[in-house]
């Protein structure tokens, strides 16, 4: 034990900590403001999916076919792959694929359609009863969907939303191999390419702790908003 | 008045049309409360569905106070359906919404009644169904029953003339069952609303219902006023449902009837005739002795009822027969 701390001490004062802070910082953008936009596009994709499928309120066989199919494609390919396919996109859209910017099309990319699959999920658990007796009140599809479908909904969306989360902490982790910023990008920039573990080592830590605090914030929302 | 015209429903399943009701015409009158009767899969469930559309008939028109529902477009449709309110036997209340957010839904929905409007009709409804004081619980916090009446308040928010029940006792026990329809009867009465009552239970319909229909294989075998079908059932379903509901083994009756001796006679009794001192006065002045094989007192909605399957024995059989005939009752002979 005494032998320990001053070697543990001789290897973190090799790294650089504010590195370490800017880089949690841009992976903590990379996640939020592609969660944001993954929930914003996911949410309705997730909905029409729902709503579209066979004896549904809207059901449509051939849009639900085409969409389910575009959901599929985004979701079979492996995320280290999308990032490389969505270069010109992003470049497009962003005007840069690198850095933290340059991140989020990809993220979102790969995001969306399994946040969209996850909400499909949960409004498919949404007793049809209650559909059948909003539409007996005179509902319109439309205030089917909000008034009574995602409040109903909403603690199965909410942990789809955790889900989602952490998945985009580890996509954006592996946005640093091309060139994204970040956790992922300080890890294969210094650990790998430079051989330094403790940098290594840390950001995983880090990462962990991330992950580890958004599903405690997810699991109590869901707890909170759970009414059954 | 609700009108069935020449209506028809069948679902599609892999191509082939699967009828689940028979082109079917009947009237409901406005006020009655209308029983429909049939075991699962008779149709009954597609039958109240098809009121309030949430079914579409395959063929025919239905006419609610003279005006062609099956024709209404979106618009007027969702219009219609807040005069119609419906409940369910699984109560189907939103689990995310307090007790009075779920009353008050069908309101907001409309967009009709403002915020103090909402809250007061809340208050009222919430008093009628005896749940003051419950209004911010939410579902799960609930009994069964209590459930149902907040379905009760939920279907009546906004002032419907028709209130559809769907097999909405099945899911409770008995002494709630009967809290319950004793509130649809009130309610009934006091507002004068149609309701329409779906059920498996003859017991149900007996309790509460002014006629009743029975359903058997999409079809309605038999209609007619509660009493008539409860006393004399014509269809062999009806009849089935009858001792069903008064827990009469088929088998075991006929082994009764084997033991006794003499004339068997089956007495239905309705109405005052029910208190009177009848056997007493056959047994004296025509001297028959009688057994009693089975019986049973009761009531059709207010009415008392008895219904008495008698052995007679000795005496002058034709003079029991003659004092029965004058009486307010009526005689089957069962041998």
């Amino acid at each position: 034990m005494n032998d320990l701390m001053p070697q543990l001490q001789s290897l973190l004062t090799h790294v650089d900590w504010s590195e370490i802070g800017w880089a949690s910082w841009d992976t903590l953008v990379m996640v939020g403001v592609s969660l944001l936009f993954s929930v914003l596009i996911g949410l309705p994709l997730g909905v029409l999916l729902f709503l579209t499928s066979k004896r549904q309120l809207l059901a449509q066989t051939r849009v639900y076919a085409v969409l389910s199919f575009v959901v599929n494609i985004l979701r079979s390919v492996p995320f280290i792959i999308l990032l490389i396919v969505m270069i010109p996109v992003t470049m497009m859209i962003i005007g840069t694929s690198l850095g933290v910017a340059g991140a989020i099309p990809p993220l979102v990319a790969g995001g969306a359609p399994f946040f969209a699959r996850l909400v499909e999920t949960s409004l498919r658990e949404v007793d049809r009863g209650i559909i059948e007796a909003t539409q007996a009140m005179g509902a319109s599809v439309r205030q089917i969907v909000l008034g009574a479908l995602l409040p109903e909904a909403l603690p199965g969306i909410i942990a789809g939303i955790t889900v989602t989360a952490i998945t985009l902490v580890s996509y954006a982790a592996m946005s640093g191999v091309v060139g994204g910023g970040g956790l992922g990008d300080l890890a294969i920039r210094f650990g790998y390419q430079r051989f330094q573990t403790d940098v290594m080592v840390i950001t995983v830590a880090l990462l962990v702790i991330f992950v580890q605090l958004l599903q405690m914030l997810g699991d109590r929302l869901v707890l909170y908003f759970s009414r059954r | 008045m609700i009108e069935f015209d020449q209506v028809e429903k069948a679902y599609q399943v892999g191509g082939r049309a699967i009828p689940a009701l028979h082109p079917t015409s009947l009237s409901i009158q406005t006020g009655e409360v209308f029983g429909i009767v049939g075991h699962s899969g008779a149709g009954k469930s597609t039958l109240v569905r098809l009121i309030n559309l949430l079914e579409r008939p395959t063929g025919g028109r239905i006419l609610v106070d003279g005006e062609v529902v099956t024709d209404y477009g979106s618009g007027t449709l969702r219009a219609f359906r807040r005069k119609v309110g419906m409940i369910f036997q699984h109560f189907n209340l939103l689990s995310s919404k307090t007790v009075a957010d779920n009353i008050a839904f069908p309101m907001k929905l409309a967009g009709l009644y403002s915020a103090a409007d909402i809250r007061a009709r809340v208050d009222e409804l919430l008093a009628l169904v005896s749940l003051t004081d419950q209004g911010r619980k939410y579902p799960s916090q609930l009994s069964g029953g209590q459930k149902q009446r907040v379905g009760i308040a939920r279907a009546l928010a906004c002032r419907p003339t028709i209130l559809l029940c769907d097999e909405a006792t099945s899911a409770l026990d008995p002494q709630t069952t009967q809290s319950v329809l004793k509130l649809l009867a009130d309610i009934n009465r006091q507002l004068g609303l149609t309701i329409v009552l779906i059920t498996h239970e003859m017991d149900v319909v007996r309790r509460v219902c002014d006629r009743v229909a029975v359903m058997d294989g999409g079809k309605v075998v038999e209609l007619g006023p509660v009493n008539e079908v409860f006393l004399h059932p014509q269809h062999a379903t009806t009849r089935d449902f009858v001792m069903e509901s008064e827990r009469v083994d088929q088998e075991e009756l006929k082994t009764d009837l084997q033991h006794a001796s003499g004339r068997i006679l089956r007495l239905t009794l309705q109405g005052e005739a029910t208190y009177q001192p009848l056997l007493g006065r056959v047994a004296r002045e025509s001297g028959v002795d009688f057994s009693i094989l089975s019986g049973r007192i009761d009531h059709i909605k207010e009415t008392p009822y008895g219904q008495l399957t008698l052995s007679l024995v000795g005496g002058d059989l034709d003079q029991a027969m003659a004092v029965l005939n004058r009486a307010d009752v009526h005689v089957e002979v069962l041998r």
